[in-house]
């Protein structure tokens, strides 16, 4: 039978733990738990296939966030992270990740991805943070996924590709109960029973439009649709901080970072038309976008990286890495449009908005445990709320949640759930499926998506942010009552639009809610441009309470690593003085 | 309301030539993030049947004979 067609079934497995999405943090988290466990059942759910799903789908060009001995400390680190995102940070969880980060460094080498070394040895890390240095370049960045396949089916982890997770299911008593989920190649419905549940499903990276107009051409890997912010909010998950969006500088038109943590330690800089540097760390916080964005507004614009000034065999050193991992297509872009870094700067642009923890301070509520706030449920990667994760966040606190979670599954058994909820799902994924006429994904998504760029795109104004949400709620009417599919792969999108709108919901309600500025370009609100600590120093959690989208505060945890009052404000004086 | 086709330029290239989907080869199918390549029932070759296209490489890197080409999507090229 021809693929995409669509096939009406329905049938159910059970495992001990679920970890959905195959990306970065799911295959550790699975590796860890059937580690913790080997007589247990973990299955690894992927909308894609697990062989090249995820940000690092093409690998990755280093660790952007490695605590390395020698070179950085715990208490440091921390430090740093919480001056980044303005003081709202849980340390715990932060702290955890940079003391367990180096046994994760020396785990993936032994798996066979290699780290660049000096000659004595030691690892070469590089500076491109404000204060510590964290960057410790990949030579071989690009197997890192067929290393971890090899480590996944050495584990004998059951992987199921080309299933989308589209609901959680939990017991009477809120207890995780399993996920409801659909085949993206025939339609048919798998429930998969499961006493816990970890979500790994990566950034909601298609919530803003990408200037260039083509939808898939976006900043993140495209398939991370938001799925898992929907999921978490849907079965009553709080989210942390969701205001706080991700914006990124890039390669203008090509959307893929230019990569300022590689080229940076070889000499190279940001600078604007006039080649003056007008920052002073390429490292990628909310108020360094600010300036960024500020400039390219001034008329002092484009913003470029700047190469040229580099000798030939520096660039030939930097051209290996950025033409061969992450986003190996750069090389063919430049080349396309006749761009030699030898002789030309590259221009760059800011990308569309979306949630990413990887590179900010949003996501499902999780504490150091990676625990969300759904007993049994678990969260890790991008999608949760420990701040500037990278990929080695996801890989160490996917380990985490994979321990935690095994734990929890040892000592739980199988939580009863209530079969009409399958039903009614079945019903809401199907819907677009009855229709005989209607308007067909792509369209809803368009323009779900070029709302977000002209109502939520900051700076956030409150009247926009009003009519916006008007016209969300028509395209949604829309959506629910008229959109169709008429074969499996259109019914993917039609399932993944739905967790855009959701996605450009919660943008919306979480902005609103925050009434100050914070976190530079991410959270600038021009009704309320200055900086509130006395209301506002704290974390906003939205979740679906009674059906309705609720948000509440949450006070910042006492820090285990005391910040001195000098040096609150350091990642504030990012633009560059003119010296006397 | 009617649905109109709507034409596009996709972004990744198969040689018929030196494609092996006719033998039972789907890698380039199989390895798609965005799921977007699929076996033609007429010639049993491998085409690009979604413009939805992250240009990211892994058809093109793991495809066996060499046969597919990643552009990139000319809206941004």
């Amino acid at each position: 039978m021809a693929l995409d067609q669509i096939v009406d079934g329905l049938s159910e497995v059970s495992c001990d733990v679920l970890v959905i999405g195959g990306g970065t943090a799911g295959p550790m988290a699975a590796l860890k738990a059937k580690l913790k466990n080997p007589k247990a059942n973990v299955v690894l759910l992927e909308k894609a296939n697990v062989k090249r799903s995820g940000a690092i789908s093409m690998g990755m060009d280093g660790l952007n966030n490695a605590v390395i001995p020698g070179y950085a400390t715990p208490e440091q680190y921390t430090k740093e992270i919480t001056i980044a995102n303005d003081g709202i940070v849980d340390q715990k969880a932060v702290y955890k990740y940079a003391q367990n980060c180096y046994k994760i460094i020396e785990e993936l080498d032994s798996f066979g991805i290699r780290f660049l070394k000096n000659e004595n040895g030691d690892y070469a890390v590089k500076k491109v943070h404000h204060i510590g240095t964290y960057v410790l370049p990949m030579p071989n960045g690009e197997t890192v996924k067929k290393a971890l396949y090899r480590q996944l089916r050495r584990a004998r982890i059951l992987i199921s590709n080309r299933y989308m997770a589209t609901r959680l299911v939990k017991s009477a008593d809120g207890r995780i109960a399993g996920a409801i989920s659909v085949n993206t190649r025939t339609a048919e419905m798998l429930v998969i029973k499961a006493k816990a549940v970890i979500l790994c499903m990566g950034a909601a990276g298609r919530l803003g439009l990408p200037t260039s107009g083509y939808m898939f051409g976006t900043y993140e890997n495209a398939a991370n649709s938001g799925d898992g912010y929907a999921m978490a909010y849907h079965a009553g998950a709080a989210l942390a901080n969701l205001e706080c969006f991700q914006i990124n500088p890039l390669i203008k038109d090509y959307n893929g970072p230019a990569c300022a943590y590689v080229a940076g330690p070889f000499g190279a800089y940001t600078a604007n038309n006039e080649g003056s540097r007008f920052i002073e760390c390429d490292y990628w916080s909310g108020q360094m976008m600010l300036e960024f964005y500020n400039e390219l507004l001034s008329g002092k614009g484009p913003v470029f990286l700047q190469l040229k000034h580099l000798h030939p065999d520096t660039i030939s050193e930097i051209e290996s890495t950025l033409h061969k991992v992450e986003r190996p297509t750069r090389g063919l872009f430049q080349q396309g449009r006749g761009v030699d870094y030898r002789s030309e700067s590259i221009e760059m642009h800011i990308s569309e908005i979306g949630f990413c923890s990887g590179h900010s301070a949003s996501g499902v509520f999780v504490d150091d445990n990676a625990r969300t706030t759904v007993p049994g449920l678990y969260a890790a990667g991008d999608m949760a709320s420990v701040p500037h994760n990278y990929m080695l966040g996801a890989f160490t606190n996917g380990s985490v949640a994979g321990i935690d979670a095994m734990e929890f599954a040892d000592n739980h058994d199988f939580a009863e759930f209530d079969a009409a909820d399958v039903a009614m799902e079945r019903d809401r994924v199907m819907a677009p499926t009855k229709r005989e006429d209607g308007i067909p994904p792509n369209q809803i998504e368009y323009k779900t998506r070029r709302l977000v760029n002209d109502y939520l795109q900051p700076p956030k104004v409150t009247r926009k942010y009003e009519l916006g949400m008007r016209r969300l709620a028509e395209t949604r009417e829309d959506m629910q009552e008229r959109m169709i599919a008429r074969n499996a792969h259109e019914l993917l999108r039609a399932l993944e639009v739905q967790s855009i709108m959701d996605c450009a919901d919660m943008a919306a309600h979480a902005s609103l809610y925050r009434e100050e500025s914070r976190w530079g370009l991410y959270h600038w609100r021009t009704d309320f441009p200055e900086k509130d600590n006395e209301n506002w120093f704290c974390h906003t959690l939205l979740s679906k309470q009674d059906g309705r989208m609720t948000s509440e505060k949450r006070a910042v945890e006492p820090y285990v690593v005391p910040i001195a009052d000098d040096e609150k404000d350091l990642y504030d004086k990012q633009r560059i003085r003119a010296s006397a | 309301m009617p649905l109109a086709s709507y034409q596009t330029s996709v972004p990744v290239v198969v040689d018929d030539a030196k494609c092996i989907a006719d033998k039972g080869c789907t890698v380039c199918v199989d390895v798609c993030p965005l799921d977007v390549l699929r076996i033609s029932d007429m010639t049993n070759k491998a085409y690009m049947a979604y413009d939805e296209c992250w240009y990211c490489m892994p058809c093109e890197a793991d495809c066996p004979t060499g046969a597919v080409t990643v552009n990139i999507p000319y809206l941004l090229r």
